[in-house]
């Protein structure tokens, strides 16, 4: 079988279907882009808009690198279709500072050493911004079971969880 | 993943119809599930049916004094909803159980009855597996089956259900409500899913063209007495190696009524409701909840990797039911195991 004849038999079982326009709004600007179907929206995000801040670890949901802030709650961007995300808002690790000003999260974890290596940093950061808006949890059981869905290879948890913990007792800090 | 062709329902009746009108496709909301199997080349739908925008997000109460979850309600929204939160604990707890915060934003009601088993060899298209390949061979039975059932199985499939939150809908004897091209129909819990027998590809009872629209509590959500117990090999983020949804409704010490459904030893979430029936009238006593584990117990059978799960279970039954007997249900954030230290317990404590 030659491979034209492969190319061909794989055609007619698996037509090739039209690009999609869809438009995301990422880190607060519009951005219209025409995707196949099975573009996840981490590929989107890293292969058409070139933010490559967010990371493909697994690509299967096991290991939180991929995470980002969907209208505003943290997911797994590996396990989304970027068509279905059409009109959404999308927060990756490029749009938490504002300008020079680093997110009190980044700060933190540079303050805390919470990382070795970096590479499941922007996914950790991003999945902590969502646990912080969440408002669910208060003691370092409750943020270590929260943080579950972000593996760190190195190791680094003790000093993320310290990061976190700064984080939301700023926070409580601010409010009383 | 293989390429397919992607199309939005505007309504359930046209998804119904679309689905109908395609044996290839299949129906997407989260995507969790099936995104991860299409990446595996395990499903390979030619056609993406995106409902995940269709108007199945709410939470109502029904006439009955129950509550309606909507099919397209995410885990987490369910999970921290004031009403299930207070009337139903134990369905929040088990959700809180399963999967990651991430996973819990994306995951759907009606996609958390409808994942697939997490058995390595369905997984791997390298290896036989009747139930994603019909008639191909069962690579589990004499495999590395350490996560695999041990009750209700058959020669031909030994898979689990992954879902921890089915287990507490199990328990809570919850409905499903399913509309396809011949209107819509409700399917009682325990209906709902299927032991193996000789088609364990057929997950489900919910036809090819029928689309879960919601999942119906009946009133009573054993708000009092309840635990979600899960035991797993690391404290968080896995699946159960044994999970026990417990509910009594206890009088003056004694079982008016007894719901325990079993989590990571079969095909479907784990009830016997002959031994639950024994327990009515009971005192709420160590020695009655070791009689129920041994009941429910009687028929399970191991194989050569996880025949630690029929005393495991055991255990995990006992812990769970005393933890609701005494209204000190698991919490899912504190790992230490809720519950009485006595000396038994010291020295047999399900870690």
């Amino acid at each position: 079988m030659t491979p034209t004849s492969v190319a061909a038999k794989s055609a007619e079982k698996f037509p090739t279907p039209a690009k999609l326009t869809v438009t995301l709004f990422v880190n607060g600007v519009e951005r219209k882009l025409a995707v196949a179907p099975w573009t996840t929206l981490l590929d989107a995000l890293r292969q058409h808009l070139d933010l490559t801040g967010t990371k493909k670890g697994c690509d299967h949901g096991q290991c939180g690198a991929c995470t980002v802030l969907v209208d505003g709650r943290r997911i797994n961007s590996c396990l989304a279709l970027a068509v279905m995300k059409d009109g959404a808002q999308v927060t990756t690790i490029e749009g938490l500072a504002q300008g020079a000003t680093l997110h009190a999260l980044q700060q933190a974890f540079i303050e805390h050493d919470a990382f070795q290596c970096g590479y499941c940093t922007p996914g950790q950061i991003c999945s902590a911004a969502g646990l912080v808006a969440e408002g669910r949890a208060k003691t370092p059981d409750e943020i270590r079971e929260l943080m579950s869905g972000n593996i760190c290879r190195c190791g680094a948890y003790p000093n993320i969880l310290a990061a976190i913990e700064s984080v939301l007792a700023g926070k409580a800090e601010a409010r009383s | 993943m293989n390429n397919f062709a992607y199309s939005r329902a505007a309504d359930v009746a046209e998804a119904v119809r679309q689905i109908a009108a395609d044996p290839g496709a299949k129906l997407i909301a989260g995507g969790t599930n099936l995104i991860d199997l299409m990446k595996e080349n395990v499903a390979r739908p030619t056609r993406l049916i995106d409902i995940s925008r269709l108007p199945l997000s709410s939470v109502e109460d029904t006439k009955d004094g129950g509550l309606r979850i909507g099919a397209l309600v995410l885990n987490s929204d369910l999970a921290y909803h004031p009403q299930v939160e207070a009337r139903y604990p134990l369905l929040a707890s088990a959700i809180l159980a399963g999967a990651s915060a991430q996973l819990r934003n994306m995951a759907s009601t009606g996609g958390n009855l409808l994942q697939r088993t997490r058995c390595y060899y369905f997984y791997d298209t390298a290896t036989p597996c009747n139930k994603r390949e019909p008639g191909s061979g069962c690579a589990a039975v004499t495999g590395i089956n350490r996560q695999h059932a041990i009750l209700g199985t058959s020669q031909h499939c030994i898979a689990t259900h992954p879902s921890d939150m089915c287990v507490a809908l199990a328990a809570l004897d919850a409905r499903v409500r399913a509309t396809g091209p011949g209107g819509e129909r409700v399917i009682a819990f325990q209906d709902f899913h299927r032991l193996p027998g000789d088609t364990p590809h057929i997950d489900t009872n919910l036809a090819a063209d029928e689309i879960i629209t919601a999942v119906e509590l009946p009133p009573e959500g054993f708000a009092r007495n309840y635990t979600y117990l899960k035991i797993r090999d690391r404290l968080s983020y896995a699946f159960a190696l044994v999970s026990v949804a417990a509910a009594l409704d206890l009088k003056d010490g004694r079982i008016q009524e007894a719901r325990i459904a079993l989590g990571g030893v079969a095909h479907k979430p784990w009830r016997d409701r002959e031994a639950e029936a024994r327990l009515k009238g009971e005192p709420a006593t160590r020695d009655t909840f070791a009689r129920a584990a041994d009941a429910i117990l009687r028929g399970a059978r191991g194989f050569e990797h996880n025949a630690f799960k029929i005393e495991l279970a055991r255990r995990t039954i006992l812990r769970a039911l005393s933890q609701a007997a005494q209204a000190t249900p698991q919490s899912q954030s504190d790992k230490r195991i809720a519950g009485p230290t006595t000396a038994e317990n010291r020295s047999g404590r399900p870690q």
